[in-house]
């Protein structure tokens, strides 16, 4: 599974990549269609995609002879791993606090 | 984008507490173990609070005085089962629609008189911030870069 720990932040840092990646959002698109709606040439936007695919962030398919782009649904799973962090944490926490519960405290 | 499902987290722990106390640890004294890192308020964490009965809130009070939600109790089970959800959404803010919330079901299970296993399953995380969750955040206005900053600044 890809996960955003590997400066993947860095990757959004970018305004242009973050334009594409909140384009992508919305709707699959094609580079000419993101250039389209963008400030910058089809070359520059096909640089983007290319580190946002590196970065596991972005996919692409081919839908005859297009290439389309789109969010990589395992993104959500890094959130979803995330809060996986959250919750290991939580329960560390959790029994931590059990240890030091002294058993003849009345608890709240 | 679909909402498709997100495998559930899950968690188990086993403490040397009654299953009694083990609950109410879990519940009433939330705020001595739940990781003070983790809230969504502006403020500093003065407190996490989660209200002991069905539809009780779960939420934190800043060192201002100011409250913020994060969910609400679904099941009051005493001390086999509680149910309560997780409703922040993509922006990091409390969602009140309950169709929006993921859930968190804990049961508690005496091994022995003072020996409880916990089990966490937080579930439903495809309503929080798949589909039109992100597509909304986003056309709302950068809420799902928000969330990724978020995120990042946790991990790193």
């Amino acid at each position: 599974m890809q996960t955003y720990g590997d400066g993947a932040w860095g990757l959004l840092g970018d305004p242009s990549r973050r334009a594409i990646f909140e384009l992508l959002a919305r709707a699959p698109r094609s580079v000419g269609e993101l250039a389209a709606e963008l400030p910058i040439s089809q070359p520059a936007v096909s640089q983007h995609l290319r580190v946002l695919r590196e970065g596991g962030l972005v996919v692409c398919h081919r839908e005859g002879t297009r290439r389309v782009y789109r969010l990589n649904p395992e993104g959500v799973t890094a959130l979803r791993a995330w809060l996986d962090g959250v919750w290991s944490d939580a329960l560390a926490g959790f029994h931590k606090a059990a240890d030091a519960a002294d058993p003849r405290e009345e608890l709240p | 984008m679909t909402n498709a499902p997100i495998p559930p987290i899950t968690g188990t722990v086993t403490v040397a507490l009654p299953v009694d106390e083990a609950f109410a640890l879990f519940t009433s004294a939330i705020d001595r173990w739940w990781p003070r890192a983790f809230h969504i308020g502006a403020a500093e964490v003065d407190e996490i609070v989660l209200e002991p009965f069905v539809d009780g809130r779960w939420y934190e009070r800043g060192v201002d005085g100011s409250e913020c939600d994060w969910g609400r109790v679904r099941l009051w089970d005493a001390p086999q089962r509680l149910v309560f959800t997780w409703q922040i959404n993509g922006a990091f803010q409390f969602d009140p629609d309950p169709e929006h919330a993921s859930e968190i079901d804990v049961r508690f299970r005496a091994e022995g008189p003072a020996e409880t296993t916990v089990e966490v399953e937080h579930s439903g995380f495809e309503k929080v911030v798949g589909g039109q969750t992100i597509h909304d955040t986003i056309n709302g206005g950068g809420g799902w870069t928000l969330l990724l900053d978020t995120f990042a600044k946790t991990v790193a």
